[in-house]
């Protein structure tokens, strides 16, 4: 066994690698939430436009019934990871010095972890109240 | 990269080859749209925060959704909430152009500019309707 590592072809050296260093799981799971994407934002449009100029008590009312909720809470958690992928993809094409990157790549998921969690937050806990 | 870099600094003594970039190359539309597409990516990322916005508003009571209700009415609120539909949209029907083009069809230079000026007309024309939708039947937002 101590003959493995001649075994190494240059394969070995890109593996897992790439700006991220995490190789194409990303670009896969890019595919997958936006196919889950699609549906959820014509559910999500349908809901907000139905909403629309509707009285306080009665928007939560709706978005508090679980069918409404549910679109809504899905389209959330799908959006903020395709959203964190999509952000990490522009940082890595645009920002080269390596503390700019992993700082601003830090706030990314900062950002995505904020917004998301509270409007899950808010969501659930108008939900719950009804 | 971190390999690549190291190469760089290598051969730092003569300059590396760069590739052509975008000022190289005259603009066509799919190359537009490309970037369209990433402009309305980054800012559909920002504009979660609207969503948000609206949701805290709504799970804090009547006075705080009385607070988004006024901004979302005023003109800046309006611009915000059409170029967040249009942005919406667009980046929905650009996503979907390039799933099709994930399965490897589409790509005959007639197709391609066709799938193009498809997803603009298409994000333009669906977001005029949703408006006049919720302007006409739901009374806007007020």
């Amino acid at each position: 066994m101590r003959e493995a590592p001649h075994m190494r072809t240059p394969m070995r050296r890109v593996r897992g690698l790439g700006a991220a260093h995490s190789g194409t799981g990303h670009f896969w799971h890019q595919r997958v939430t936006s196919v889950a994407g699609i549906p959820l934002t014509i559910g999500m449009l349908l809901v907000i436009t139905a909403l629309l100029g509707r009285s306080h008590a009665a928007v939560v009312q709706i978005l508090a019934s679980p069918i409404v909720s549910i679109i809504v809470l899905l389209f959330i958690i799908n959006t903020a990871y395709h959203m964190w992928i999509g952000m990490q993809e522009i940082i890595l094409d645009y920002v080269h010095d390596e503390k700019w990157k992993f700082l601003s790549l830090m706030a990314n998921t900062f950002f995505v972890f904020a917004v998301s969690l509270a409007s899950v937050y808010a969501l659930l806990r108008l939900s719950f109240g009804v | 990269m971190a390999e690549f870099e190291a190469g760089t600094a290598a051969g730092a003594e003569r300059p590396r080859p760069l590739s052509p970039h975008l000022q190289i190359y005259k603009p066509t539309l799919t190359m537009v749209m490309s970037i369209v597409h990433r402009i309305t990516g980054a800012a559909l990322y920002f504009g979660m925060l609207l969503l948000a916005w609206w949701l805290i508003a709504a799970a804090s009571g009547p006075n705080a959704y009385a607070g988004f209700e006024w901004f979302m009415g005023r003109v800046l609120g309006q611009l915000l909430l059409f170029g967040y539909t249009w942005a919406l949209i667009h980046h929905m029907l650009g996503g979907i152009r390039h799933l099709i083009w994930d399965t490897v069809h589409g790509f005959e230079p007639a197709e391609r500019e066709m799938l193009t000026l498809a997803t603009l007309i298409g994000s333009v024309t669906l977001t005029l309707i949703l408006w006049v939708v919720g302007y006409l039947v739901m009374g806007g937002p007020r």
